[in-house]
């Protein structure tokens, strides 16, 4: 089996290739009924279903985002209302200052609520996504070069409760993937 | 009986299939390696060409930005009763320009318009550029620039609040966050891209600066799952963003008390013509890129032909818009509204020639006779908004790509001139006839115009020369091979008589 890395280093996975989009969709689905967790497919781009095919739930980013724009338009509220109503009322034009002038805050309200989800929503992604990071073990792998071109991979970590290198190998190879490759940490 | 639901099936299926997006059967390597690779050959001659002359261009307009601020606003042609001229024209102008770009990547995405994919990198790439340009402007007519810090709330010592009621300050709010939503949703889309570019890195330092920006992204499905949900929802919040953003833009003019601004329609109107704008100069640019990279398979005709028919449609709502304005200044009586339509804006020279027609001759040799100072603004206006673009209802038009480009200038200058016509006729005749004037731009007021146009344009060049233009995961996953289910039969829930049947 070829080797990625420094094989002294601890054992990251074992990792494979597969030649197209349709294959790497039913290699997922194998490897998901072969009861494996902790594992991922690569692909330069993502592959419609793939989320049924691997057994992973909805993202909860939206979650978050929610929580952010509550803030953003939290925010906005104290911002305008308070200060322009009660603390500081502003008289323009001998307009009223009361609460029934708080339309004229929804604009800014809005557009707190959409910046601070949008922050969210990329930052929130980075975060559930572990990134931004220096380096990855799978990087050590030449052929993973590949992923962001017309590669498509999949590796099963060595952490996988599931994981035996002669077992796993005997599955890879059944799935007909090509390029079986140990990858090493460092 | 299996066989007739077959053929009418097939049939059906014929009637309904689609041009691909990608002409050709391009490889998903032949994708890469073409986007990408402009971005790593030597630059070509022309790219320096174009690039000394915008960025001179782009000087210009920053010297003038100097003198202005060392200067003072009086440098500007500016008067009374004309208080805004060029600067918010320009303004206008600009971040008008900028919503096409929003448009095709959150509300295409969201209405999963797949064609979208090879152009709303670029498209969004000029969004930026144009904002930069705009947000120029409303900062420079202050004045005094050191005290803009006054529009943001922060407490002081000056008894200073700001009067959260007005629509300037929520324009401030509205252009800012359009900003910096516009940039999270750029980068977000060009995380993959960058990791494109890293992976075929040929260089150290290459692969350093492409490794940093994209930040360790690994292609990973656990990783897409995020990505793709924080795309949707930026979508999802873009939409909105897009149709405030130049909707405040309006509220600008039209909470005001002046005729010929103080208009409901002013809100959907100003979007319409914003995407109006935006199309146009997308197609301004991106026809040249695709002719010098040989795009063509990406960027196909169908594309054009698309962006071709929303420009005829926005073209429409905008004249209908132009024509509804007239028609609520006549019915709503108030005479001051139905002067500035009349008078500062519709009467031209050639109304005389119409004299001979009964009843209203008398009237039309009047107003012949007395034409609005401005008239030549807004029959350029009318022609370039509304007569030009309907050429786009005939094929023909829509499918060479230099009438294309002949059309699309007509409608950036014709964007140019509806700001000026609102702005500068609605001003230059106040309620009070001893205090009208007119506005004459100075050379400075022309100078920091054109350059704005070698800014954005030298940023566009920056960007074509370090980042992919067109967005290559995107454009890959249209492909028929990005389809988990192709060349497999593997539907098994279908009926063995539909067998074969569109997926």
């Amino acid at each position: 089996m070829d080797r990625a890395g420094n094989p002294d280093s601890p054992l990251f996975g074992m990792a494979a290739e597969v030649p197209s989009a349709s294959a790497l969709y039913h290699a997922a689905e194998k490897v998901r009924d072969a009861g494996y967790t902790r594992w991922d497919v690569y692909s330069p781009f993502p592959i419609h279903g793939m989320d049924h095919a691997m057994g992973l739930k909805k993202s909860w980013l939206s979650a978050l985002v929610f929580c952010g724009g509550l803030t953003g338009l939290t925010i906005a509220a104290l911002l305008t209302f308070y200060p322009s109503t009660i603390e500081y009322p502003l008289i323009v034009a001998g307009k009223p200052v009361n609460f029934f002038t708080v339309p004229a805050f929804f604009p800014i309200m809005f557009e707190l609520t959409v910046l601070l989800s949008a922050f969210t929503a990329t930052f929130g992604m980075l975060a559930l996504n572990g990134l931004p990071r220096w380096n990855h073990p799978i990087f050590n792998w030449n052929r993973f070069d590949r992923v962001s071109d017309d590669g498509f991979f999949l590796a099963i970590e060595a952490t996988d409760p599931k994981f035996d290198e002669e077992a796993t190998r005997a599955m890879l190879e059944g799935l007909g993937a090509k390029h079986i490759t140990l990858v090493y940490e460092d | 009986m299996a066989d007739a639901i077959m053929q009418s099936r097939e049939a059906a299926e014929q009637r309904i299939t689609r041009a691909p997006l990608v002409t050709n059967n391009r490889s998903m390597a032949w994708i890469t390696d073409h986007v990408a690779s402009v971005t790593e050959k030597k630059a070509p001659a022309w790219w320096w060409v174009l690039f000394t002359i915008s960025s001179a261009l782009a000087v210009c307009s920053v010297l003038c930005i100097g003198y202005l601020i060392s200067t003072g606003v009086g440098v500007w042609g500016l008067n009374h009763p004309v208080g805004w001229a060029w600067d918010i024209t320009n303004f206008v102008f600009w971040i008008g320009i900028g919503h096409a770009g929003t448009l095709i990547s959150a509300i295409l995405f969201l209405t999963r318009q797949k064609w979208r994919t090879s152009i709303n990198r670029a498209a969004e790439a000029m969004t930026l550029f144009a904002v930069v340009c705009a947000g120029i402007f409303p900062l420079i007519h202050v004045g005094r620039i050191w005290m803009v810090w006054f529009l943001a709330p922060v407490p002081n010592s000056n008894a200073i609040w700001q009067n959260f009621r007005s629509p300037l300050l929520w324009d401030v709010f509205a252009v800012s966050t359009y900003f910096t939503v516009s940039i999270l949703f750029w980068y977000t889309g060009l995380v993959p891209d960058l990791a494109t570019l890293r992976d075929r890195a040929k260089t150290k330092l290459r692969k350093f600066i492409y490794g940093i920006a994209a930040l360790g992204w690994r292609g990973g499905n656990r990783q897409w799952k995020h990505y793709e949900m924080a795309y949707l929802i930026l979508a999802g919040l873009s939409t909105p963003l897009v149709l405030s953003v130049h909707s405040v833009v309006s509220f600008d003019f039209a909470t005001s008390v002046i005729p010929g601004w103080h208009t409901t329609i002013f809100p959907p109107y100003f979007v319409a013509g914003a995407i109006f704008g935006g199309f146009a100069m997308v197609l301004t640019i991106m026809l040249p890129a695709r002719a010098i990279f040989g795009l063509h398979d990406l960027i196909t005709d169908d594309h054009v032909d698309k962006m071709c028919k929303i420009i005829v449609l926005t073209g429409s709502i905008v004249g209908y818009a132009y024509a509804m304005e007239f028609f609520i200044a006549w019915y709503s009586g108030n005479p001051y509204e139905r002067y500035v339509f009349v008078h500062n804006r519709l009467a031209a020279p050639f109304f005389s020639w119409f004299s001979w027609v009964p009843g209203i001759g008398p009237q039309m040799a009047e107003l012949g006779a007395n034409p609005a100072p401005y008239w030549w603004a807004y029959w350029s206006m009318i022609f370039c908004n509304v007569v030009a673009p309907q050429l786009f209802w005939s094929r023909y038009f829509r499918r060479h790509a230099i009438w294309v480009f002949i059309i699309c200038n007509f409608v950036n200058a014709g964007m140019w001139f509806e700001r000026f016509v609102i702005i500068v006729t609605s001003l230059h005749r106040d309620f009070l006839p001893s205090s009208w004037n007119m506005f004459h731009p100075t050379w400075v007021d022309i100078w920091t115009f054109t350059g704005t146009f070698g800014i954005f344009l030298a940023l566009f060049l920056l960007f074509i020369r370090w980042l992919p233009m067109i967005c290559i995961f995107e454009v890959k996953a249209v492909l028929p091979e990005a389809d988990p289910h192709h060349g497999h039969d593997d539907h098994h829930e279908e009926p063995a008589a539909l067998k074969g049947a569109a997926h």
